[in-house]
């Protein structure tokens, strides 16, 4: 531990003021227990959330109206298995290993983003993931880059590029229907109406009085707070909403000329407990989805070690 | 767990001859060979590449960034830098 470490408090002020100069960390480098295993916490979770986040829309690839939206929902989803895999390899850099943190995500041990433990009934559905989701990930991501942890951030920037894609797919598919008939139309509203509390929990609770999070802001692990990144994302896609000319499902979210900022309701934060803590609506859903594709992935697995292992005898 | 944790190859992507190879990041395979095909799914799926490489993580021999003595330079090397000198472009210049 490193309590026991003499020089424990000699080597905490190095690292604090080298975060505190800009520096950023990497992998060998000396760090708190608890800054190495906040970002692993941090990045596992990253990764479970964009492997899990394949699934409520990649059920909509066979239905894809027209061959440019199934090319487009393809090229997405496969972004975001690439995004798992290098946030996996980010998370690596500080002792966990993949095969680790797969476990834990398919025996229900480990917690992901809890958007996509809600359905997706409509093809609006798959609009309003890339336009208002992806946008507050995105919110989130770019602060993400900013992270002291140079892996994190190093990841963060290519993830970032790429969900930018996501965003204005989104956006088209929902200008597309917005275009449309009012049967069209109203799939939008519903669509929004279903997603605006579960997008504003993603940021996390208030609370940001934490001792912990606290740290994580110290150590620069992030820049902002819950609200900051949420209050954010309201500010940026209220005006987007309202445009298209559809409602927000607040009636208390005005322009506040005080704060310069929209004001708005806060979600249901038990909800978010609920959910994050395996009891949402489709958790139970999802991870069969993946411990299925798992254990169907498994031959291939095994051949290629086979392969590997004969391949070294023979050499 | 009994399943597979494959080895990690760097990944190198060049964008076009004639461009240093850049690194990129690392991918998980079983052989150097798939390492190519994952790190041209993972780091070639948009941008523009003509070649990647992939080396076995546990190949590269690297400086620790606490060794500093490593790069430490014990006398004035400014003269290595083409900026230290400062002779005139034109001498007619001088002259005047």
């Amino acid at each position: 531990m490193d309590h026991h470490d003499e020089k424990y408090d000699e080597k905490l002020k190095d690292f604090e003021d080298r975060i505190a100069r800009g520096e950023k960390v990497e992998p060998g480098d000396w760090m708190p227990d608890q800054y190495r295993k906040t970002l692993i916490r941090m990045m596992s979770q990253h990764a479970h959330s964009e492997i899990v986040g394949q699934l409520p829309e990649g059920k909509w690839i066979p239905f894809a109206p027209g061959f440019r939206r199934k090319l487009t929902l393809v090229a997405k989803v496969q972004d975001e298995a690439g995004h798992g895999q290098l946030l996996y390899r980010a998370a690596e850099t500080l002792g966990a290993t993949r095969e680790q943190m797969m476990d834990d995500l398919l025996n229900g041990r480990a917690k992901y983003a809890n958007v996509f433990n809600y359905p997706t009934p409509t093809w609006a559905d798959v609009g309003i993931i890339g336009w208002l989701v992806d946008t507050a990930a995105v919110i989130n991501q770019t602060m993400l880059a900013q992270s002291s942890y140079g892996p994190y951030a190093r990841a963060m920037k290519r993830i970032c590029y790429e969900e930018s894609f996501h965003i204005k797919q989104g956006y088209d598919l929902v200008v597309a229907l917005a275009q449309g008939n009012p049967e069209l139309r109203a799939t939008v509203q519903d669509a929004i109406d279903r997603w605006w509390y579960p997008t504003l929990m993603m940021s996390g609770p208030p609370g940001e009085l934490s001792t912990h999070t606290q740290q994580s802001l110290r150590w620069k692990i992030k820049t902002k707070t819950n609200e900051q990144v949420r209050q954010e994302f309201v500010d940026l896609i209220v005006p987007q909403i309202r445009a298209l000319r559809f409602q927000v499902p607040d009636e208390h979210c005005v322009h506040n000329p005080g704060t310069g900022h929209y004001d708005y309701t806060q979600p249901d934060w038990d909800e978010l407990k609920r959910v994050i803590n395996g009891d949402g609506p489709l958790n139970a859903e999802r991870l069969a989805v993946r411990r299925k594709a798992h254990e169907d992935g498994r031959w291939v697995r095994e051949a290629l070690a086979a392969k590997q292992e004969r391949s070294e005898a023979v050499a | 767990m009994t399943d597979t944790q494959w080895e990690t190859y760097e990944v190198f992507h060049q964008a076009k001859k004639g461009d240093a190879h850049v690194y990129v990041g690392s991918v998980h395979a079983p052989d150097p060979h798939l390492a190519l095909q994952m790190a041209r799914d993972q780091f070639a799926r948009r941008l523009k590449c003509v070649s990647l490489w992939v080396a076995r993580s546990r190949d590269i021999t690297a400086t620790d960034y606490q060794d500093e003595d490593f790069f430490a330079q014990t006398t004035d090397k400014s003269y290595r830098d083409p900026k230290a000198f400062g002779a005139p472009e034109k001498l007619d210049e001088h002259q005047a």
